[in-house]
């Protein structure tokens, strides 16, 4: 196998393994985080405002950690950098 | 694929470029600053007013009140800040039901930029209200340990304003172009949905996050009791 074929199966695998395993932490967390929300909001519906509130500032903290996870991917996929180089090198030949 | 608006190229013109980032960031700041500027051209203070000034109403209290709830306690000082920024990511979201649209805030040039807004606004807003000092006290807040803990933190929470931003909005476009692909009928309409809802909610986040920054730099002095909500992710 040539170099290209070694980054492009590396690029392709790793995008996959960095979106699947990164998204099982805040998978987890954004279900803890919404079920402890419910439950204080059936115990306490008058404090629905702030709980709303800091949930979802909550969740965006969570979500972005998954997020990342999806930029890196896609710039494995969509804007390799490594790709890029050894393409350039083939067209500099 | 095309991964972001940069690569949206208008005209080109050696090193100068027109991409699709600038012309959307442009006219959506001209559709803010003309559309305020016709509305609040005739206010009236009767209780007949047009329904373009009840709406500005609805949105400018509401944003005061959410500042308000956040802990900053003259709302007044901030909306200038902080309702600019929620108006434009929630506009460049909602604009997405224009066909040819593409936001702005799904480039990492943009959102970073919305990011370093933040990072400049805090120490502005710290000095303002704690003098000197007092802001830079409260880098050593804890123990003198922390200093380069806050330090880190100041700039991971830059970075981590930019990339949430960027890769929601991102990725929305991404799902609809590769649903249009597989299931070109109905379904990307209801990701469009979604996408409009998200897009509401990372605005009202951003904003929120930079007006809670904003209050954990303002309010050292008197911090004592209420535990401020301050974040690291």
């Amino acid at each position: 196998m040539d170099n290209m074929t070694l980054i492009a199966i590396a690029s392709i695998v790793t995008a996959g393994l960095t979106i699947a395993l990164g998204s099982i932490g805040p998978a987890l967390g954004e279900g803890r985080a919404v079920a402890t929300a419910l439950s204080s909001l059936a115990q306490q519906p008058d404090a629905a405002t702030t709980i709303t509130r800091t949930l979802f500032v909550g969740l965006a903290m969570i979500e972005s950690i998954a997020i990342y996870c999806f930029v890196v991917s896609m710039i494995l996929l969509f804007a390799n950098p490594f790709w890029n180089h050894v393409i350039a090198q083939i067209a500099g030949k | 694929m095309r991964l972001s608006p940069d690569q949206m190229i208008f005209w080109q013109h050696g090193l100068l470029k027109l991409n699709g980032t600038i012309v959307f960031t442009w006219g959506l700041m001209i559709v803010l600053a003309l559309g305020s500027k016709l509305i609040t051209r005739k206010l009236s203070t009767e209780l007949q007013r047009s329904r373009w000034q009840n709406l500005l109403e609805i949105v400018v209290t509401g944003i005061e009140k959410q500042i308000k709830d956040v802990g900053l306690r003259e709302p007044k000082k901030y909306i200038g800040f902080l309702g600019t920024l929620f108006l434009f990511v929630a506009l460049a979201s909602l604009c997405t039901i224009i066909p040819g649209y593409e936001p702005p805030t799904g480039s990492l040039s943009t959102t970073a930029a919305l990011a370093l807004c933040v990072l400049a606004a805090v120490p502005f807003f710290g000095i303002a209200e704690e003098g000197l000092g007092g802001y830079l006290k409260s880098y050593v807040e804890p123990t003198v340990i922390m200093l380069p803990f806050n330090i880190i933190s100041e700039l991971s929470r830059t970075l981590a304003l930019a990339v949430r931003l960027f890769g929601n909005m991102m990725s929305g476009t991404m799902i609809l172009a590769i649903l249009l692909t597989i299931t070109p009928f109905i379904f990307p309409i209801a990701m469009s949905a979604l996408g409009l809802l998200t897009g509401m909610v990372q605005a009202y986040i951003f904003s929120i996050l930079a007006a809670v920054y904003i209050a954990a730099a303002t309010r050292g002095r008197h911090s004592g009791s209420e535990a401020t909500p301050e974040s690291r992710a």
